[in-house]
């Protein structure tokens, strides 16, 4: 079922919240490979959560926003869009199966077996079939973001937009889950929001430093291997990178 | 035993202990002091004349039921039917809250001779009493509930796809639910309130016309059995709909 990835190249990104004066950027640009992970890394509260709810559609309309991607238009971009944010987002009414097969449900009101059955077949293959008819408040930290992922997942879009979701775990967790979302996000675009080096060291085939004042996008190329990297090699670019983000700090 | 019936048994228990707290007390006040059972009657006499008076109080009783279950079916859907209106039709909700606030300003007490004077004595006066009387807490409180959705849950449906629409009846009203059943929990609590006001001013039966039929007529004990059915019956009505609700919205659960 995994769609192919997609090439994405933002030709401008601007923009400005109605009642300030500066914008939050201007002019940004950033080419996403096809089948490629991209982790955009910044300080906390720099923009770069914005672009990518900018790249989702989710800026409220009235704002000064512009968005120019090469051959499409924003809303042909939002349709091939899988949106994974830092809390799970797990419909508390809803059981686990039903919070996985989310998309089907809200889009025709209904979910049909063989949907059922590709969501039931991801649970079984994030460990998490035996908990398919159970809450989600029963369920720990760890297992709910498996869930949440396993929702992206099944929504089959070719680009995936990822806004810190590894942030609130533990760092076994994060470790865990960041090995699977790359196993089972292999092949389709992901745009990563991380605040943390080492998890973009671990998992970006690009790394991009969101700079702020003026606000610009720096690229530096990914550590070579394919990701999920050990941590144990990542020694020297972790170095390297925090020099790169202190010296802009 | 499970964990329900262990909590069923030991609300039950705490019950009983108020009750039989509460007859104790009003007992010792009327052997103390020796007021008229005109005044106050002894809650023996008072637990005597529910017994005799037991098919008549049961009719009213009825009666009295009907009245209060049709307005809170009345009540909670207008409420929540204004309320969806306003979420969905922003424009509307500038002309609808002004009329909401209008029902709430207007004493119900007021309004209940002229609904008797143009629903007649019987049944359908109380109803809409009823309904008047709890439509405004239901209605804010299912619309601050719509309002205020978890913002994420909303931007995920937006991402997925769902219409507005969807959005509405699939994100917004489940999780407005705890919300709701504050509201249907106040309405339960006041339904009866309104009930007895439209029995008092015009009608033939019901439980309130019971009490100011024993009143007029110094009947004191007998307007106690009633009071005590009535007080009874409401509890019990609180009670089984917080019940149900609890069961219904499992994941809202109590914080202390």
């Amino acid at each position: 079922m995994a769609a192919r990835g997609l090439d994405l190249e933002i030709l401008c990104a601007s923009l400005q919240f109605n009642g300030t004066r500066e914008p939050v950027y201007q002019g940004l640009k950033l080419k996403l490979a096809a089948g490629e992970w991209t982790c955009l890394l910044g300080a906390s509260g720099c923009g770069k959560s914005t672009l990518l709810r900018q790249l989702a559609g989710l800026i409220e309309p009235g704002h000064r926003d512009e968005l120019v991607i090469a051959g499409g238009d924003e809303a042909d971009i939002t349709a091939q869009i899988a949106w994974m944010g830092q809390q799970d987002l797990l419909y508390p009414w809803l059981n686990v199966i039903d919070n996985v097969c989310l998309q089907q449900r809200l889009v025709q009101g209904r979910v049909d077996a063989d949907y059922k059955a590709r969501g039931i077949e991801l649970l079984h293959s994030f460990g998490l079939e035996k908990n398919a008819l159970q809450r989600p408040d029963s369920l720990s930290g760890g297992m709910r973001q498996r869930v949440a992922l396993a929702r992206t997942l099944l929504q089959d879009k070719p680009l995936v937009l990822m806004d810190e979701p590894f942030s609130a775990l533990d760092a076994v967790n994060r470790h865990k889950l960041q090995n699977l979302a790359a196993e089972q996000l292999a092949g389709r675009t992901v745009l990563l929001v991380t605040h943390d080096p080492q998890e973009a060291l671990r998992l970006g085939q690009q790394i991009v430093l969101f700079r702020e004042s003026p606000a610009r996008l720096e690229v530096l190329p990914g550590p070579v291997g394919e990701p999920p990297r050990p941590v144990a090699g990542l020694g020297t670019y972790q170095d390297q990178l925090l020099q790169t983000l202190g010296v802009g700090a | 035993m499970s964990g329900f019936g262990a909590g069923f048994v030991a609300g039950l228990m705490r019950a009983v202990v108020i009750i039989a707290l509460l007859f104790g007390c009003w007992w010792l006040l009327v052997y103390l002091t020796g007021v008229p059972k005109f005044i106050l009657p002894s809650p023996v006499l008072v637990l005597q004349r529910l017994w005799d008076l037991r098919s008549t109080l049961l009719h009213h009783t009825g009666v009295t039921f009907t009245e209060i279950t049709l307005g809170l079916l009345l009540g909670v859907s207008m409420g929540l039917g204004f309320a969806l209106s306003m979420v969905l039709f922003q424009p509307l909700r500038l002309w609808l809250l002004p009329l909401l606030l209008a029902s709430q300003a207007i004493p119900v007490f007021a309004l209940a001779p002229i609904l008797v004077l143009w629903l007649g004595y019987g049944m359908a006066s109380k109803v809409v009493m009823a309904a008047l009387i709890i439509f405004f807490p239901v209605t804010m409180t299912c619309f601050d509930g719509l309002r205020h959705t978890h913002s994420g849950y909303l931007e995920l449906a937006r991402t997925l796809g769902a219409s507005r629409a969807r959005q509405l009846f699939s994100v917004r009203l489940p999780d407005a639910l705890p919300s709701i059943a504050s509201g249907l929990r106040m309405a339960v609590a006041v339904a009866p309130i309104g009930a007895i006001i439209g029995e008092w001013v015009g009608s033939g039966e019901g439980l309130g016309f019971y009490m100011l039929h024993a009143n007029a007529r110094m009947q004191v004990a007998d307007m106690f059995a009633a009071l005590m059915v009535l007080t009874f019956f409401s509890m019990t009505l609180y009670y089984s709909t917080d019940a149900l609700l609890k069961r219904a919205i499992p994941w809202h659960c109590e914080r202390t």
